[in-house]
């Protein structure tokens, strides 16, 4: 039996970095390497941990193991641990955490020179990886919870970095209210989950293990497990940005661009799919719950996919494209195709952030360049690039790359992954074609808006101000070596998951992360009947071509448009007025919102402050005290100094007492 | 024939009329002396009750009545007299300073 007693390390490790940068950060360590160097070396740390079991774990027969570290709560016959669940998911989950942690912590100590408060972002970047691998190695839902809290608040307080600026504070509530509604609905969910084990069927507990175990119990189908898991989803949304709850996102890119690529592409936002991984039992058990899934899915691909065609800033493309490709996921997880689902989590850690890193990069370089030239422009804005792929080859190259990788061209790491999903949108037991449709529709989105950006930022001509084009430098290695490493992964990750049907095709090559993360899922998928459909095997080949041949037909077109002949946008954008308008304001969601809940909330507000607090509380306790003071205006009156008076009240008492004596 | 009635009767006279002096008379003396008058009222309804019961109780109770009234003139006096001395007056409409 191999040990695993070392697993508390892994978040403790980030926890001791933030401790140490955030009390001592300011005053005592002031220097930028050291404060950087602790933060990373943390994470860092936990990465050589996390390698060590995730190898110990692949050479290991016995692939669940849980460490509890102490008791947390014991009432009765309810025991919750702080506990540790080390399987096939938690171990991939930690290695792409911790991966990606490390490269963009290492990334962060370059972009953020000179930044005030470098020892405020490198403790909350610690914090914040210290929550979320409480939430992927928890091994009961409540310190899961833990986690998904501290996530958020880290997501606050990173976002809100530059807490000078009106935009990012805002910004930063917004992420942290619409969050807040997901997380209602998981307690609501867990709570749900929770009475209902225990009073119906005497089985009080949390614990992960026993409710893959006893979750059965609650009857396949039922309407209590289809409300759990839809309770547990909507905390999804809410963490994952899905739609409804998805337009924190865009917003959160006022954060530092390595918080955008960490929290917002790599590792908070894949934390409801991880969550649904993690509870798989129940979602099979709940079909109605998977279809609502599968639908929200395929429904955000294709509508973030629409709204990131229309951006100008390159963060808000990429803000739209993580919203889009964490709709994939969910897409994924409702049909069943659950190992797909993480599979496409890892390859998109690996691109996105590559992809954030390097625009981060380009940002990096076009704010020097303004700097130098003192002006104002935007250096986010796409419009204001162009040809830069000659001055930042580095990044060029590793963006080129993730950019190939997300829009599915083959071999690359996002081929295999989206191709496997679409595949098992079609096919699965709980799947359908129009699920498919909407998914490929979008990957061509997809393969569109990101070659749009990469032919803006760095082909074409250069139509960055003339005092400031010949300013813009290359990153220094602290930003390209992650971007490198980065592009490695996108490019060769997803060799980890090459299907059965090109495997065969090479000479055998087995799908590994299906078989590695076969003990979590294949257990769910025989129990509920979730496969691929054998009669449909056929068309797989056709299916694939068909959305290999949508991508190139994506880029294709976005060639056309931005370096072919680069009058043709603007005159779509005249053809089709209306549309571009709807498109380019995000479809006027953030506006509905504000009309159906943001405003009568805040007029509630203000008229339980004008209205309630102000006429009817002040108006009791100020009314106690004037009616105390009415009183003591009457009694005053006897006291007036008058010896008479004085004497006149003492012989009428008397009188009284003698004659209530006298007459009884 | 006089009877201990005819004393009793004659003591709460006495004493309306002691009574009638503290809360009509303005002069502080006058109010002292008022006061003198109805203590020596109880002192009769004492002695007539004392004499009707056989009792002496009654008649000692007198004594400590006495030497009460005798102290408090002392004290009553002695106060006014300070007061005199700082307002040059003891009518007690104008000793009115205690009120809100």
């Amino acid at each position: 039996m191999q040990e695993y007693n070392y697993l508390w390390l892994i978040p403790f490790f980030p926890l001791v970095g933030f401790i140490i940068n955030g009390l001592l950060g300011k005053k005592v360590l002031k220097n930028e390497k050291l404060i950087g160097t602790i933060g990373t070396a943390a994470i860092g740390l936990s990465f050589v941990v996390s390698c060590n079991y995730f190898f110990q774990l692949l050479g290991d027969a016995e692939k669940v193991h849980e460490q509890i570290i102490g008791s947390w709560m014991a009432v009765g016959t309810l025991q919750i641990d702080w506990g540790f669940l080390l399987d096939p998911l938690s171990a991939l989950m930690i290695m792409v955490v911790t991966g990606v942690g490390s490269l963009i912590h290492l990334y962060s100590i370059g972009y953020m020179h000179g930044e005030d408060g470098f020892y405020r972002y490198f403790a909350y970047l610690n914090l914040f990886c210290f929550s979320m691998l409480m939430l992927v190695l928890g091994n009961n839902a409540l310190v899961l919870f833990i986690g998904w809290e501290g996530v958020g608040l880290c997501s606050y307080l990173l976002i809100g970095y530059y807490f000078e600026k009106k935009s990012a504070g805002d910004a930063a509530k917004k992420a942290f209210v619409v969050n807040r509604i997901g997380d209602f609905g998981f307690l609501v969910g867990l709570m749900l989950l929770f009475w209902t084990l225990g009073s119906e069927h005497g089985v009080w507990t949390v614990r992960f293990t026993e409710i893959a175990k006893f979750g059965h119990l609650l009857g396949p189908g039922s309407l209590v497990v289809t409300i759990v898991t839809l309770c547990f989803f909507v905390g999804a949304t809410g963490k994952s940005a899905q739609i409804p709850l998805y337009t924190w996102l865009p917003d959160a890119m006022e954060g530092p661009t390595p918080v955008s690529a960490l929290i917002h592409a790599a590792t908070m936002v894949t934390a409801g799919v991880y969550m649904i991984g993690r509870m798989n039992g129940l979602f099979a058990m709940a079909p109605d719950t998977m279809m609502v899934i599968a639908i929200v899915g395929a429904a955000t691909a294709i509508f973030a996919a629409s709204i990131g065609m229309a951006q100008n800033d390159i963060k808000r493309v990429l803000a739209y494209s993580t919203v889009s490709q964490l709709g994939y996921m969910f897409l994924a997880m409702g049909v069943g195709a659950f190992t797909a689902g993480i599979f496409h989590l890892m390859t998109h850690a690996f691109f996105k952030a590559c992809l954030f890193l390097g625009s981060g990069s380009v940002i990096h370089g076009m704010h020097h360049a303004y700097h130098h030239a003192h002006l104002h422009d935007d250096p986010q804005d796409m419009r204001n690039m162009g040809g830069l792929w000659k001055k930042m080859p580095i990044t060029w190259v590793t963006f080129l790359v993730s950019t190939l990788a997300i829009s599915g061209v083959p071999g690359l790491s996002g081929f295999f992954s989206k191709d496997e999903i679409l595949w098992w949108a079609f096919s699965s037991t709980r799947g359908g074609w129009i699920l498919w449709l909407v998914g490929a529709i979008a990957a061509g989105m997809t393969a569109f808006y990101m070659f749009r950006l990469v032919f803006m930022t760095f082909h074409g001509e250069q139509r960055t101000d003339a005092r400031a084009k010949d300013h813009i430098p290359e990153s220094g290695l602290t930003i390209t070596i992650p971007l490198m490493v980065l592009g490695v992964l996108a490019l060769f990750g997803g060799l980890v998951g090459v299907p059965k049907l090109l495997g065969e095709l090479v000479g055998d090559v087995p799908n590994k992360i299906e078989h590695f993360l076969a003990p979590v899922f294949e257990h769910t998928q025989e129990l509920y009947g979730i496969h691929a459909q054998h009669e449909l095997h056929h068309l797989e080949w056709p299916l694939m071509g068909i959305s290999v041949g949508i991508a190139f037909v994506g880029i294709f077109l976005a060639w056309i448009m931005y370096v072919k002949n680069p009058e043709l946008p603007g005159k779509f954008v005249g053809a089709f007025r209306w549309l571009h308008k709807a498109v380019f304001n995000k479809w006027f969601v953030d506006e509905l919102y504000d009309a159906l809940f943001v405003n009568p909330t805040k007029k509630l507000g203000t008229f339980l402050w004008k209205g309630f607090d102000v006429k009817v509380v002040d108006g009791v306790v100020n009314g106690v005290g004037y009616l105390v003071r009415g009183f003591s205006q009457v009694l005053r009156i006897t006291q007036s100094g008058q010896i008479h008076g004085y004497a006149m009240t003492m012989v009428v008492g008397m009188v009284v007492l003698v004659a209530v004596y006298v007459f009884r | 024939m006089i009877t201990t009635t005819h004393y009793m009767v004659v003591s709460a006279i006495l004493f309306a009329l002691g009574t009638f002096g503290v809360l009509t008379r303005r002069n502080a003396i006058v109010i002292f002396m008022c006061i003198e008058l109805m203590l020596n009222a109880v002192n009769l309804t004492f002695i007539a009750l004392s004499r009707q019961l056989g009792n002496m109780d009654g008649q000692v109770f007198v004594f400590f009545v006495m030497t009460v009234a005798a102290a408090e003139a002392a004290v009553g006096l002695a106060l006014m007299i300070t007061f005199f001395r700082n307002k040059d007056t003891i009518e007690v409409d104008d000793i009115s300073l205690l009120k809100w």
